[in-house]
């Protein structure tokens, strides 16, 4: 076996695909963090003064917070400590005016989303599937596509600092009505700084037409990525949102902390998937993204729904929990999630479904494969109020080990305040077996095939909930995380 | 085809295996026999190269190169198949999805086109109708929940679509009804030719009377202990292993 080890000590050097930097100009602001840089950030964007009202409420109350005791301590995950003076909290790529079109796009930045596989171009990609995307670059919205096809359906979509201006009802309706600026740290944090990011309105009725993505991407060396997603689903509408990030490859670590706000009115539909794969160190676990976010929906209407499917394989920490409040009666909450943590990563991720109406239903499937020295848990809430009478919940999480220097832990909450409901759990934690894995081989696949194949197997039910042509790259990017995790 | 010389192998630094030799020539099937723990199992994974089989001593040579060299997965390539006992059961994956992975595999190895789906859909449903397997066992995950009878009709599936050079079946016949066995000889049979070479391990006489070998050896104490025609299994399954070991 002593070639094959070679083989894969070879694919363990290759490098991160997505390592590369652009090399264009940019206006940044310098290191460190007062209300002055939360006034010069709100400024640069030309905002309203509720806007700014809403930035310096988060940014006393984060002040606060980090003479407190600074980062939360609960989740099981071990980093230096951050010094919030040492980040720059905006930067973006320099252009000379408003954009009026794409083609106006920086060509460098067109380029550096074409090597990234997305395309800017509103053109149907090969699969005859539309998709329109808002390219976020460090901390700026470069370009969203099919704006106008979809304004033609009443649908808004564009970026974050574009709705602001355009749409302040709305903005000023639903921001911060999830995810309340004083929510936790690192979304405190968020809500001062937040620099751009995405916003999508459905209208009444309407079932959005092709998927929505946003495609973030941090760039500049010392900047800290803040973006904002705020989704809006009005009663009977329906949208499936894709979101994909990537960085280069750096020594030092870089903090991403975002925040998404889900809202689904009556009868609406939010499915949301994530693909998540932020630079996440080398295998020594040095540098990598510090993937710090705050995700959550509100079921609000009845019979609204909020999916959230999640694959997460970058990022050298994940502290995230994707949730629902499930507030209308009959609304549903699910959560599908793989998360993969290799070499020196560490991942602390789960979800919260909080069953506020009656007869709500919510389903947790989460799928954790760790290898090399990785180190991940699962943290769930399961939360039945009083008066969610007839609520349901079933969670599954299941766990797989590659070597013997990885760890899975599972830390499920219960919180069942109405008897009249029913909350099933189930976990298991594995390995892949010399069985399994001999039986591959006798059959004539390689050693990585063979993982690769029993591992897309033990993720199966969280991939098949993801859209067509997420779910092929999601499996590709499983097969490249685990090389060299055998041998 | 198969040249075994006193092949010596461990296991756990247990000593296994004690000196086996054994030449299989082109398109001839073997019997090897042997009451349990005289090392028939550990014979089968020490050819098919399974980790933690070790050979200590002798050599392999399959179609004049060392097998004992070779990848567990370049000896399957290279037309080494082990019909297992207790085929693994892997869950998410489908049957049909691996077959046919495992099918371009081999066929890549041998400088062959690989199959598209729509190809591997007509050949494969043509040989399940040789080991009367229903459909639905194709999109159903590998061997999960198959009953014995049908993970052993999966396993020769696999050995017709694979049509390897060297078919090694180990205790095929254990657990399967006689339907079951019938259905898995035939299966097996159609695939003898003058080229492909087969060893049959099997502790009882039953499954040779439907796969009728060329020779019978009989293991003992990790060495063959007698060799002879197919007359030899019906004298072992009259006079029982306890024969040979006294006579040895």
């Amino acid at each position: 076996m002593a070639s094959d080890n070679a083989d894969l000590q070879r694919i363990a050097d290759q490098e991160y695909q997505y390592g590369f930097v652009t090399d264009i100009d940019s206006d940044q602001i310098p290191p460190g963090l007062n209300e002055e840089t939360v006034r010069h950030i709100s400024a640069k964007k030309n905002e309203p003064d509720w806007m700014l009202d809403f930035r310096l409420k988060a940014f006393r109350r984060f002040s606060e917070m980090l003479e407190e005791q600074a980062d939360p301590t609960w989740a099981m995950v071990d980093y230096p400590k951050i010094n919030y003076q040492d980040i720059i909290y905006y930067s973006a790529p320099k252009t000379e005016a408003v954009l009026e079109s794409l083609d106006e796009v920086d060509p460098e930045l067109l380029r550096t989303y074409d090597k990234l596989g997305i395309s800017l171009a509103e053109q149907k990609r090969l699969s005859g599937v539309k998709v329109a995307v808002d390219a976020v670059f460090d901390s700026v919205s470069v370009a969203t596509t099919f704006k106008s096809e979809l304004e033609s359906k009443g649908i808004i979509f564009c970026s974050f600092s574009e709705a602001v201006q355009e749409h302040p009802d709305l903005i000023k309706k639903y921001l911060g009505s999830v995810v309340p600026y004083s929510d936790n740290f690192f979304a405190c944090l968020n809500s001062a700084v937040f620099s751009d990011g995405s916003f999508a309105y459905i209208p009444k009725g309407v079932k959005c037409p092709m998927e929505l993505s946003t495609y973030f991407r941090i760039n500049s060396a010392g900047t800290g990525q803040f973006e904002r997603t705020l989704l809006v689903a009005d009663e009977g509408a329906s949208v499936s949102y894709l979101e994909g990030c990537t960085a280069p490859m750096r020594d030092e670590n870089q903090l991403h902390a975002a925040v998404v706000e889900l809202v689904a009115l009556d009868d609406a539909e939010i499915k949301y998937s994530t693909v998540q794969n932020w630079y996440p160190g080398d295998k020594n676990g040095v540098g990598g993204i510090y993937n710090f976010v705050t995700k959550r929906g509100a079921c609000r209407g009845r019979r609204s729904k909020i999916s959230w499917t999640q694959v997460e394989t970058g990022s050298a920490i994940t502290w995230k929990y994707p949730s629902c409040l499930l507030q209308g009666d009959e609304s549903i909450g699910e959560f599908y999630s793989v998360a993969m943590t290799n070499n020196r990563q560490q991942a602390d991720t789960g979800t919260k479904m909080i069953h506020i109406g009656k007869n709500t239903r919510s389903t947790i499937i989460s799928k954790g494969i760790s290898a090399g020295q990785g180190q991940q848990s699962y943290r769930g809430l399961v939360k039945v109020g009083r008066k969610a009478e007839g609520a349901r919940n079933y969670s599954q999480c299941d766990s797989l080990l590659l070597g013997d220097q990885c760890g899975a832990h599972t830390f499920p909450y219960l919180e069942i305040e109405n008897q009249a409901s029913t909350v099933e759990h189930e976990a298991t934690t594995s390995k892949i077996s010399e069985d399994q894995l001999f039986y591959c081989q006798q059959r004539g696949l390689s050693e990585e095939d063979s993982i690769s194949m029993i591992v897309n197997g033990f993720c199966k039910e969280v991939l098949r909930e993801l859209p067509m042509e997420f779910a092929v790259e999601a499996q590709n990017l499983l097969s490249v995380s685990l090389e060299g995790s055998v041998g | 085809m198969l040249e075994i010389k006193n092949l010596f192998a461990q296991v756990d630094d247990k000593e296994i295996l004690s000196g086996i030799d054994l030449n299989i020539g082109a398109g001839e099937v073997h019997a090897i026999m042997g009451p349990n723990g005289s090392g028939k199992s550990t014979l089968s994974n020490v050819l098919a190269g399974r980790a933690g089989y070790e050979v200590t001593g002798g050599s392999v040579t399959f179609e004049g190169k060392n097998l004992l060299d070779m990848d567990p997965e370049i000896r399957a390539r290279e037309g080494i198949f082990l019909a297992f006992q207790y085929p693994a059961e892997i869950p998410g994956v489908s049957n049909d999805y691996f077959l046919k992975a495992s099918l371009n595999a081999v066929r890549s190895h041998r400088g062959e086109s690989e199959l598209d789906a729509m190809d591997f859909l007509e050949i494969s449903r043509e040989k399940m109708k040789q080991v009367e397997m229903p459909d639905d066992l194709m999109s159903r995950a590998i061997n999960e929940g198959f009953s014995g009878g049908e993970k052993k009709r999966n396993e020769v599936l696999q050995m017709l679509l694979l049509e390897p050079k060297m078919c090694v079946l180990d205790e095929t016949d254990s657990g399967l009804d006689i339907d079951a066995l019938r259905v898995v000889a035939e299966g097996v049979n159609a695939l003898r030719n003058e080229s492909r070479s087969m060893l049959v391990i099997t502790h009882y006489q039953r499954l040779l009377e439907y796969i009728v070998p060329d020779k019978v050896h009989v293991l003992s104490g990790g060495r063959i202990v007698r060799t002879g025609g197919s007359e030899l299994a019906l004298e072992l399954e009259e006079k029982g292993y306890g024969w040979i070991e006294a006579s040895t």
